[in-house]
């Protein structure tokens, strides 16, 4: 019997994809940033108010993952911006693969903004680079303030957190600092935001995030301030 | 969850590395699944079971190391497994006691070996 070192990533052919992605979103300038929460704690909402603010002429981009349907892609269609469904059939995950897909049809030159919407899981998702810049984690106040302790790998991977429908903190048994907490045990650089999409609370703040994220992925020289609050 | 699509990543390792080998068997195949790669051990086993159940593969043994959450602490310099998953990385140098500390490993998912039966 011959044993042989192997050493490699288990997701080898999607960490290859997503490295030419990478290169790709780099070579053209294009924020890429990888939305992933539990189904129902608010991405296509968080998505319909970001693109609702944005000037017609931006070149602003959607891909937006499901089991089924194309529910999320035609109310974001709403907005003039190209938006993609990616019906996966029943895979519980974006990969590479289907990201690198979908794009073929769009030059990428016409993109700036590239917002990926994985499908609504919490744990399967994080496995898988899409080339994104970023990871952004939702979890909202009707959810356990123990998400991040329960599910700590998107936690741990995730560059922001949304916490989302903070309108509804009067009524819900929901502990916003000790989810905060928590975030920070699994990963303490991530930086956190409070957002309510019905009031337009916090909204400003993750407007900010996203144009000091544009800023410096176009190389300004000097990019705005975000108002993400970082760990004292 | 994604098990199987991860089990099928691993057989398929497994075989590319055996037809590099004239002749050679797939016997074995070695990973290694950190506490943080949100793959669970015991559904990948299951998963590997069922996909290789009837094929030529059916006898390959799926070896799977658990690793734990691994840090440094910044001012001893000690690396330490973290005592459990959560929370983690509050879990002071057991050595100096001190809090300040970094994530070494814990998230991977890698292939450590195929073991082949050679002519």
């Amino acid at each position: 019997m011959t044993v042989v070192r192997v050493e490699e990533k288990v997701l080898n052919e999607n960490q290859r994809i997503a490295l030419d992605l990478r290169r790709r979103f780099e070579e053209h300038n294009i924020l890429c940033l990888n939305f992933i929460s539990a189904p129902g704690s608010g991405k296509t909402t968080l998505l319909e108010s970001t693109l609702a603010v944005f000037p017609p002429g931006e070149k602003i981009a959607v891909l937006t993952g499901d089991l089924q349907t194309e529910n999320d892609a035609r109310r974001l269609m709403r907005y003039s911006f190209p938006v993609q469904q990616i019906v996966t059939g029943g895979v519980c995950h974006l990969d590479g693969k289907m990201i690198d897909r979908a794009l073929q049809p769009w030059p990428l030159e016409n993109i700036d903004v590239l917002f990926i919407e994985n499908v609504g899981n919490l744990v399967c998702p994080s496995s898988y680079d899409l080339g994104e810049e970023a990871k952004i984690v939702l979890l909202s106040v009707t959810e356990g303030e123990d998400k991040p302790l329960k599910y700590p790998s998107i936690f741990h991977k995730a560059a922001l957190l949304i916490l989302t429908k903070i309108d509804l903190l009067p009524y819900v048994p929901f502990d916003i600092e000790a989810a905060k907490a928590n975030a920070r045990q699994v990963n303490p650089d991530i930086e956190i935001l409070e957002v309510s999409c019905s009031t337009g609370k916090g909204m400003d703040e993750w407007r900010a995030w996203l144009a000091e994220r544009r800023a410096k992925r176009q190389g300004a020289v000097s990019a705005p301030r975000g108002g993400a609050e970082k760990r004292n | 969850m994604h098990e199987v699509g991860i089990a099928n990543s691993i057989l398929e390792a497994g075989r590319t590395e055996t037809a590099r080998r004239p002749g050679a068997k797939l016997m074995g195949i070695g990973v290694r699944v950190g506490v943080l790669s949100g793959v669970d051990v015991d559904a990948l086993r299951f998963a590997f079971e069922c996909i290789i159940a009837g094929t030529e593969d059916e006898k390959v043994v799926l070896t799977a190391e658990n690793c734990p959450r691994m840090n440094r602490c910044e001012d001893c310099g000690r690396e330490y497994v973290s005592p459990q998953l959560s929370p983690f990385t509050d879990a002071p140098c057991p050595g100096c006691t001190s809090h300040h500390t970094s994530f070494v490993s814990g998230d991977q998912l890698d292939i450590a070996f195929v073991e082949v039966e050679e002519p």
